[in-house]
């Protein structure tokens, strides 16, 4: 089978000692948790790092908690736990329902939350839903603490902002009282990456949008995200044919890539029906409605 | 309905016969104690690893192991030039073809490989391939088959003499002039193009093989993953120049097998020389994409299909034109007579009165193969071409596709039935087998639930295919493997205390064959199958047989183990006569005993005349000691089992997602001689069905390029994907086979992807769409605007 | 570079190199051969095992991560005291075929029911959509780690009165 070129490995046992060991060891070094994104790519030779720092035994960063009127996730929570956290279920039920379309239960028992930001994989589910819940990427090196909106995190495929000598740590979700949120993904089979698929919140003032995010994944928005569509719906009534003028902005600022699974008009059509679909049981749940 | 009948129960509960027992190979798989090729670890092993071609078509300029072979963990770098000088570059495929081992002039696929590296480890091999510098030169590639015969195609198979084409065979079946007749005259002519597109069978174990050649002995022993071990060993002793009986080949516990491991590939050749030249056992055992991107893929046949019928829906012809890919080099494995191997069993299951197919194969910059994935010998193309077909005539005249088969299918007083193209069926009770699975179904409730949906917008589908399979290859006049018979031997061994060991020439890869074939010797002796050991999959301890493809293992050889058996019983009448001193007219038989006529209590078991065979009675005048007989089977014909399949799916409109929510199978396979594992084996071709409907597909991108070498792209069905399966039976024996029994490991696979797409396109009401029907493809079809080659993953 | 793990309930250390596989660490270090590979990308389940009670994919993880954990495999499913449930579920109901996918999907079933004893078809399913199996199309291993469920809830439904849990 595929087995990945030689490289050198240590431990780290506290984020510092893990930053310390990227800054010793400079770009070569890259920081594994999981490792279901890195390791097949290590295996096809794709990615030949000379050091592999784990990440795994920093407990302190696997959490999920409300920390100053936020929900704080920390960077190395693995898959199974958000997909399982009642605290996120309460506030959000986006995570639920994007989780369980994430690979397969035995990769999410292994995944993490940083591991699938940093992987910055533009068919990436995660990603959207940062993008739709705006939340905030809390990034650290041995000179401190920054942090980053997730619709500026990534930097095209495959890239983020988090620099050589730095680690995402944790990722920030603001809670809004009487929103709604949703998933909905489209796959070939179980398991496999999205054709497309569509994060949204709705928070109802009324039945007046007061505030709504929109993401979206593998159709080719930039940062995962449709400004457009949310600045239109904002301040609107959340009624079905405005939901469907949202779902049209993100289908006409859809610019995917045709592959396997499927050509760009039907990438862009899912983006509309996706977000529509989303938008619909986000309001729903807004308005108290079991859906 | 008939049901199997359940034998008596042995002192361990199991069946002394037919019924359901749990398989005895099970105790080794469940505790982790399989022992798989992988696991074989000899002493002084060392590891091989294949260098792939990155090019679809690409002459080779130059080749530079030096850096290779400096590394310090490897002993050996192969390449075509060393394998020429060993008359080893080349070796012949199963369809009188010659397939590359390693590339010495030019690659004609992605995947072909171009040397191999021994090291002393699997990562070690693995590194060294990275040293090893190759110079390309790409050629231009044909990898789509209808533009292989162009004027301007590239030639693939230059190294052939006198090759200015990539046409491989022209060749058809059937009473052309009489069908154009017919169609020349019909009320209806429906036409409609197909594709089956190439699939891979992917078992989950990848094929590799262990090569130990013993120096001194010049014995070579390989452990390798066969479906065929006894070809295998004739094929090596003829590619290799090795003397046949010191060749022994064991196919040991093998992880699936569906027809990726019938055929040889360069790897395991590779092994061998690795072996001889090293003096050391060597292992090689592909990843998964190599698994993937080189080994015996199926299907890729271009069909296009004509039903002339009357206007109120009796059928009256069939014809097909079909544009075979079969890759690289011609690798198919099928019997020689039969080039598209039984594609012209076409017909199915309807009363046709004249058919006709063309198939015309030609070379592409693809993977070589073509008969592979439980296909029994292309049945599956033929099965999935006449049920889209017959939907396509029921779409036309808008008739329930239901009425329109019962219409048309063939009638239980027809049988035998021969068909407009040669094949004589045994023996089918087709309408009864669909009246079956439509009240399974609930066939009237579900058209009726289908209109409601409809009125409220939302959009469910049923689909029915009816399938009649041909397996059991073959008589030996009319069949053969590069020339080799498909006879099964067998071989049963009584032993004293009347416990058995039984030898068969086929193998398994999941059939639990240990189990079965225990379970026919008991049925036809009466002793307990706990107390017969079934010996297979190892050359030096089994007869000579072609193995476990087609579904053959139980037609050919199951019959022979059943004649072996009877062997034994009349050679125990013999004894049992001598013993009780009467005439052997004087004796009876009751299951397990022979026993004087009017004397009941008068006789002797099996196990009784095991012992005195062995033992110091006196024997008639001719007669040997001990209890063992040998037979070679040779089948009078095949074995025909059918079997009505109906699929009810829910689509979603506006994303073009299939869901699986029901499927109804009614298989026919004669008795079942363990009901368990028959359902098993229909279960896990139902899966194939929603797999190769559904999703499964090899793509190449414009440069041949494969898009499907991992299953990231090349997906497989799930749990999710597969609903719990609705099996019922109806009981038609074959008249020819000794129990009756006709087989059935690929019915499923052959049955199934036609009902899926037959649903799909019934919610639809779209006459036609291409496989694999993903989200994508159902949301264009739903469009009007349909993909035009859903297998090339381009527009 | 030295790997200490607990595998089975041994202690084990062994010298190896950094890359090394786990599923390579368990099979060809350890001979434990149950443990199977099919498809080097972690979509296939073949090489599940547990770490620290949870099923993971062996060929998607370093062997060095495993150091300090404690690691299980089929091979303890039945550590020589008489089948666990889930694997006479398998045998009783015709839940395997090949074997290849067995042990990784015997792994799951186990994990499956330790933490929900009581799981509709739905949820099995879902639990073993990422253990792929080309024989049986899933049927018979549903109902295998059902009858491991209800074998399991009789066993403890016929528990004598105070018996401890």
């Amino acid at each position: 089978m595929q087995v990945p070129a030689p490289f050198e490995y240590e431990r780290a046992t506290s984020v510092d000692h893990a930053l310390a060991l990227l800054e010793r060891h400079g770009p070569e070094a890259r920081v594994i948790a999981g490792g279901h994104s890195l390791l097949p790519m290590m295996k096809l030779r794709l990615a030949r790092p000379e050091m592999l720092i784990d990440i795994n035994d920093l407990s302190d960063l696997d959490y999920i908690k409300i920390d100053s009127g936020e929900i704080a996730v920390g960077a190395m929570t693995r898959h199974v736990s958000i997909l399982d956290s009642a605290l996120l279920a309460e506030h959000y039920s986006i995570f639920r329902e994007a989780e369980k379309v994430i690979a397969d239960p035995i990769v999410r028992n292994r995944g993490t939350i940083g591991g699938s930001f940093c992987q910055a994989d533009p068919s990436e589910d995660l990603s959207a839903v940062g993008a739709a819940l705006r939340a905030t990427m809390v990034i650290r090196s041995s000179s401190g603490t920054r942090t980053v909106a997730a619709r500026d995190f990534h930097d095209g495929p495959y890239q983020t902002l988090v620099g050589p000598a730095e680690m995402l740590v944790e990722i920030r979700f603001p809670i809004r009282p009487g929103s709604g949120s949703a998933y909905e993904k489209v796959e070939r089979r179980a398991g496999d990456w999205a054709i497309a698929a569509a994060g949204t919140f709705v928070r109802l003032d009324g039945d007046t949008v007061a505030d709504c995010g929109i993401g979206l994944t593998a159709v080719g928005v930039e940062h995962f995200a449709c400004g457009a569509a949310e600045d239109f719906l904002r301040g609107k009534q959340a009624t079905a044919d405005n939901i469907a003028a949202a779902g049209q902005i993100c289908h006409d600022a859809a610019d995917p890539q045709a592959d396997q699974r499927g050509p760009v008009d039907y990438k862009r059509h899912l983006a509309r029906e996706l977000v529509t679909r989303a938008l619909t049981r986000s309001a729903a749940r807004a308005r108290g409605e079991k859906v | 309905m008939t049901v199997t009948e359940e034998a008596p129960l042995s002192p361990a509960g199991n069946p002394m016969g037919f019924g359901r027992m749990i398989r005895k190979e099970d105790a080794r798989f469940l505790r982790g104690q399989g022992n798989y090729v992988d696991d074989v670890n000899l002493p002084g092993m060392l590891h091989g690893a294949i260098l792939r071609s990155p090019y679809a078509h690409a002459r080779i300029v130059s080749i530079d192991t030096s850096a290779a072979e400096a590394h310090p963990k490897v002993k050996a770098v192969i390449t075509g030039k060393i394998l020429e000088t060993l008359k080893l570059a080349w070796m012949p495929t199963l369809s009188y073809d010659v397939q590359s081992v390693l590339c010495t002039d030019k690659v004609r696929f992605q995947g072909q490989e171009v040397a191999f590296v021994v090291a002393e480890d699997r990562y070690s091999a693995r590194d060294a391939l990275e040293l090893i510098e190759v110079e390309y030169e790409p050629l231009p590639t044909v990898f789509d088959a209808r533009h292989a015969l162009d004027a301007d195609a590239p030639i693939i198979r230059d190294d052939l003499d006198g090759r200015t084409d990539n046409k491989i065979y022209d060749w058809e079946a059937g009473d052309k002039a009489k069908c154009d007749e017919v169609f020349a005259n019909a009320e209806v002519v429906v036409k409609q193009s197909m594709i089956y597109p190439r699939v891979h069978p992917a078992p989950l174990e990848t094929c590799g093989s262990v090569a130990s050649m013993d120096k001194v002995t010049g014995q070579l022993t390989v452990w390798t993953t066969t479906q065929a071990p006894h070809a295998h060993r004739t094929l090596y002793a003829l590619v290799a120049g090795l003397p046949e009986h010191k060749i022994r080949i064991i196919s040991p516990d093998i992880g699936g097998g569906f027809g990726n491991k019938v055929g040889i590939y360069p790897g395991y050749v590779c092994a061998v020389v690795g072996s001889i030249l090293t003096g050391k056992p060597v292992k090689w055992m592909e990843d998964r994409s190599e698994n993937l991107m080189s080994t015996s893929f199926a299907r890729d046949y271009h069909m296009t299909g004509e039903i002339a019928a009357t206007k109120d829906g009796k059928m009256l012809g069939l014809r097909v034109d079909v544009l075979a890919d079969h890759g690289a080099f011609n690798g198919v494995a099928q019997p020689t007579k039969y080039p598209a191997g039984f594609f012209h069993l076409f017909t199915g299951s309807y009363d046709y009165p004249v058919a006709h197919c063309n198939v015309r194969a030609v070379y592409t910059n693809k993977a070589p193969g073509g008969v592979a994935y439980a296909c029994s010998f292309r049945i599956t193309e033929a099965a999935f071409l006449v049920e889209r077909m017959v939907d396509c005539l029921a779409f036309e005249l808008k008739m329930d596709p239901a009425e329109l088969r019962m219409k048309n299918l063939l009638r239980p007083e027809q049988f035998p039935y021969t068909t407009p193209t040669g094949w004589e069926y045994d023996s089918g009770d087709y309408p009864r087998a669909l009246k079956e699975a439509m009240r399974i179904a609930g066939y009237d409730e579900l058209r009726r639930e289908q209109a409601e949906k409809r009125a409220a917008g939302e959009t469910m589908g049923i689909g029915i295919s009816f399938f009649t399979e041909g397996v059991g290859a073959g008589p030996r006049k009319h069949m053969d493997i590069l020339g080799l018979g498909m006879a099964d031997g067998c071989e049963l061994r009584i032993h004293p205390t009347g416990k058995a060991q039984l030898r068969i020439s086929v193998q398994s890869q999941g059939q639990g064959h240990e189990t079965t074939f225990a379970q026919i010797v008991s049925h036809e002796l009466g002793i307990p199958p706990e107390d017969i050991e079934v010996i297979h999959g190892d050359t030096d301890n089994t007869p000579f047989g072609l193995g476990t493809y087609g579904s053959r293992s139980t037609p050919v050889s199951g019959a022979a183990a059943a004649v072996v058996a009877r062997r034994i019983k009349d050679k125990a009448k013999i004894i049992a006569a001598a013993a009780l001193e009467c005439s052997v007219d004087d004796l009876e038989w009751e299951h397990g005993r022979w026993f004087v006529k009017g004397d009941h209590d008068k006789g002797q078991t099996i196990q009784e005349s095991a012992f005195a065979a062995h033992g110091t009675l006196e024997l008639p005048e001719g007669v040997e000691g001990h209890l063992d007989a040998s037979v070679v089977y040779d089948p009078p014909n095949l074995t025909y089992p059918f079997g009505a399949y109906i699929a009810v799916v829910d689509v979603d409109m506006g994303t073009g997602h299939v869901k699986v929510r029901r499927f109804i199978a009614v298989d026919d396979c004669g008795p079942r001689i363990n009901p368990m594992i028959v359902e098993g084996q229909v279960h896990g071709g139902l899966a194939d069905g929603v797999g190769m409907a559904l999703m499964e597909v090899m793509a190449f991108d414009e440069n041949g390029n494969h898009l499907g070498g991992s299953f990231m792209d090349y997906l497989l069905p799930t749990s999710m994907e597969c609903p719990s399966w609705e099996l019922g039976e109806t009981v038609t024996p074959s008249p020819h086979h000794p129990i009756g029994a006709k087989g059935v490991g690929e019915s499923a696979t052959v049955g199934s992807p036609a009902a899926i797409v037959n649903a799909v396109l019934d919610a639809l009401q779209i006459r036609h769409a291409e496989m694999p029907l993903t989200p994508a493809v159902v949301w264009r079809a739903i469009q009007g605007n349909p993909l035009d080659r859903p297998d090339l993953a381009i527009e | 570079m030295d790997v200490t793990m607990n595998v089975n309930g041994d202690e084990v250390t062994r010298d190896v190199e950094p890359r090394l596989l786990l599923v390579h660490f368990l099979r060809d270090e350890l001979r434990l051969t149950g443990t199977h590979w099919g498809c080097d990308t972690s979509n296939c389940g073949a090489c599940t095992v547990w770490i620290d009670q949870q099923p993971v994919k062996s060929c998607t993880t370093l062997a060095v991560m495993a150091g300090g954990h404690d690691v299980r495999t089929v091979e303890d499913l039945d550590p020589g005291t008489g089948l666990d449930p889930v694997q006479e579920g398998f045998m009783l109901e015709h839940g395997l075929q090949c074997g290849f996918c067995t042990p990784g999907m015997m792994m799951t079933a186990r994990w499956l029911l330790d933490k929900n004893p009581d799981p509709d078809e739905a949820t099995i399913r879902e639990c073993i959509s990422g253990n792929i199996c080309r024989c049986t199309g899933y049927e018979n291993i549903v109902r295998a780690v059902r009858w491991a469920a209800n074998h399991e809830a009789d066993a403890t439904a016929n528990q004598p009165e105070g018996a401890s849990a």
